[in-house]
């Protein structure tokens, strides 16, 4: 008898177990459905069918960081064209198999222009863009594109730039620090310009890289920090998902940046400016052209958009950044606008001093999309460059 | 020498979170229970214990909190093991799923809160002496903490009653409970003791080792408590040193980083995991050790009667 309770015994522990499992698995449904939110239709003159557009996100809403921005520019896109289109998103999409289950269910609810903005959803995008010739897919930092499928990106190294001149200016110990995430090309890229930055307010200056080989682990980014401190830097910069290194450096009386969205509320003291990617732009005029039928994608249509397009800024100054400092970021930032300023124009040197970049030349875009080494002022080696 | 001293300071707070939950999990193991759910018990403590401290501006009630929250979810995971018998592995890898989304889904509305100023800590008089002074004497109180909790358990286990029976329960909880001992309460009250260890040690994470919510962020520091314990034959002062050691070598990594040293950094993105298991590994080497240390009835259900 003993033996035979106990049986039943466990089948109830087992179910209860099944039971929270769908539940939870329930709850996370409706968690990703419930934002769906229309535009409220007015019951007046009947009007063309709103344009339904999707987002799908790699983090949560609130990461306030990468997804947080991307979500700015979704609701830019609510507010300029109102009840002409319909938004939705889905948070949280994995960077695998799963992504492409979303992006059909995307497609089957209506959606007719549908953004992924992680360059983990490159394949998938491309299999389902196959499948659906009537919708216009957008694809943030990827390279490949199909007929109905383009892809954009920001040019955060410009925000890099704008961090790098205040902490050039900022920095007593002369040495600066990155906390850098996977050493690809895009990030590379951000600590060479940040360091060019830098230089151009501070030529002295040097600059540490230590690598987490992650994009989100705050206990991580947090220990790495430190141990710049430690080093002897006294103004960071991320790139990195979370606001870890800005909190770390509060807590050591030091300086950092916030990168991607405005982080000044995670350490106000310590936070010198944000450097933050504005999606609305691309968004709203990437929805005017699908409202208005001038859409177009196909083999090489990549949209790389910076402070020009109004797309990268350094917003959020703390008040002890001194008032040259100050001019000197407009200066860059309407330099970058008009076109009158570059940031890759030579002479660039490498580490080891050989000339990368030749005197009065200007990187092109290709140039910058592959970059694999250390300016000069860079300590230490690129850990996948030679 | 400055430079050594902070590394020496970062490495025994970055040992200390390791320490306390991993010395939680073996009171839990020397019950006999295996509590998977570290990760999920952490993550739930990590939002308790900051959304606590946010509201109260305590870090200590902070602190409570996710002890509390801690020992709350294994307490559930208690009742479910010992007294339906459901599948050990099995429902704490469930605790550690739903503590992940669970403590998502209550933090929303924290990821843009913040605590106010973070104290700094120094034991008077001993935090002016030069390079000790800086490496050992600057802490937050849980780092000390972390150490009594290791010798205190050392006691506990090897020269007090209570521990004799708590290691009687592991080992054989049949004689346990023919000498009359209440084998279910006592494991009961062992996880959630570890279970409270393990919110505790959330809780320091959100408090005062990154003083932030954001989903995620023990980013699997429970999983290598888990792997430290047992690493370290489930003996209190090996797992301390194996806290130690891990977060030594992480620190020294980014050191090294920092330093310009020319090594793949993915290469000494690994080197914590694998100096500690090298080293645990060999001073645990003696397969007899192994055998009187682990408890022998580990992670088996044990039905009173049958």
């Amino acid at each position: 008898m003993q033996s035979k309770r106990d049986l039943l015994l466990k089948l109830a522990g087992w179910s209860t177990l099944a039971a929270t499992a769908a539940l939870l698995g329930c709850g996370k449904k409706e968690e990703q459905a419930a934002p769906a939110r229309s535009a409220p239709a007015s019951a007046a003159a009947p009007k063309p069918e709103p344009l339904k557009i999707a987002f799908a996100y790699v983090g949560p809403v609130g990461d306030g960081g990468w997804t947080f921005a991307h979500d700015n520019g979704r609701k830019a896109v609510e507010k300029e064209f109102g009840d002409k289109v319909v938004t939705s998103f889905v948070e949280k999409v994995p960077e695998a198999a799963d992504a492409e289950r979303v992006f059909r269910d995307m497609v089957g609810q209506g959606n007719k222009l549908i953004f992924g903005t992680t360059f983990g959803y490159m394949e998938s995008m491309l299999k389902v863009a196959a499948d659906s010739k009537d919708v216009k897919f957008e694809h943030a930092t990827g390279y490949k594109q199909a007929d109905n499928m383009r892809t954009y990106d920001s040019r955060t190294y410009e925000g890099a730039y704008m961090a790098g001149v205040v902490a050039g200016k900022m920095t007593k110990s002369g040495t600066l620090g990155v906390v850098g995430s996977i050493p690809i090309p895009e990030v590379i890229r951000n600590i060479n310009s940040f360091t060019l930055g830098a230089q151009s307010s501070n030529p002295k200056v040097k600059v540490k890289v230590v690598w987490v080989n992650e994009w989100f682990n705050p206990p991580k980014e947090t220990e790495a920090a430190q141990s710049l401190i430690n080093g002897g830097a006294d103004v960071l910069m991320q790139n990195t998902d979370s606001s870890a290194v800005l909190q770390t450096a509060e807590k050591n009386g030091k300086y950092a940046f916030g990168w991607d969205s405005d982080m000044t509320a995670y350490g106000p003291k310590a936070h010198l400016a944000s450097a933050v990617i504005n999606w609305g732009p691309y968004y709203v005029a990437a929805v005017r052209e699908a409202l208005d039928g001038k859409w177009q994608a196909g083999a090489g249509k990549h949209a790389w958009w910076g402070v020009k397009e109004g797309a990268i800024d350094l917003v959020s100054l703390n008040e002890a950044v001194p008032a040259e400092t100050r001019e000197q970021i407009d200066k860059v930032r309407a330099g970058l606008k008009d076109g009158t300023f570059s940031i890759w124009k030579g002479p660039i040197l490498g580490q080891d001093g050989k000339e990368m970049v030749k005197k009065d030349e200007v990187a092109d875009d290709k140039f910058l999309s592959g970059i694999n080494f250390y300016v000069k002022g860079v300590e230490g080696k690129v850990p996948s460059g030679k | 020498m400055e430079s050594i001293a902070l590394l020496i300071a970062a490495t025994l707070n970055a040992g200390t979170l390791l320490a306390i939950a991993a010395l939680g999990l073996l009171i839990n193991e020397r019950s006999g229970l295996v509590n998977l759910g570290a990760e999920g018990m952490m993550l739930v403590a990590a939002i308790a214990g900051f959304a606590t401290a946010v509201h109260t501006g305590s870090d200590w009630l902070g602190f409570a909190a996710g002890m509390g929250a801690g020992a709350l979810l294994a307490a559930a995971f208690g009742v479910l093991v010992i007294w339906l018998n459901t599948n050990q592995y099995a429902a704490g890898l469930a605790l550690s799923l739903f503590g992940g989304g669970f403590s998502a889904f209550v933090g929303i509305n924290y990821t843009q809160a913040k605590l106010g100023p973070r104290p700094n800590f120094a034991v008077p008089g001993l935090a002016d002496i030069p390079f000790i002074g800086p490496a050992l004497f600057r802490q937050h109180p849980l780092v000390y903490g972390a150490i009594a909790l290791a010798l205190w358990l050392g006691w506990f286990l090897y020269r007090s009653r209570a521990g004799l029976v708590l290691r009687a329960v592991g080992e054989s909880p049949e004689s346990a409970h023919a000498l009359g001992y209440p084998v279910r309460r006592i494991r009961l009250a062992a996880v959630m003791a570890g279970g409270a260890l393990c919110g505790l040690a959330g809780a320091y994470v959100s408090v005062v080792y990154t003083p932030l919510w954001v989903e995620g962020m023990i980013a699997g520091k429970g999983w290598i408590a888990l792997a430290l314990t047992t690493f370290a034959t489930w003996r209190p002062a090996r797992v301390l040193l194996g806290a130690y050691l891990f977060g030594g070598v992480t620190m020294l990594q980014f050191h090294l980083q920092g330093q310009g040293v020319e090594i793949a950094s993915q290469f000494l993105s690994m080197l914590p995991y694998l100096a500690t298991i090298a080293v645990l590994v060999l001073i645990s080497s003696n397969a007899n050790f192994i055998r009187v240390n682990m408890p022998a009835s580990l992670g088996k259900p044990f039905y009173p009667g049958s």
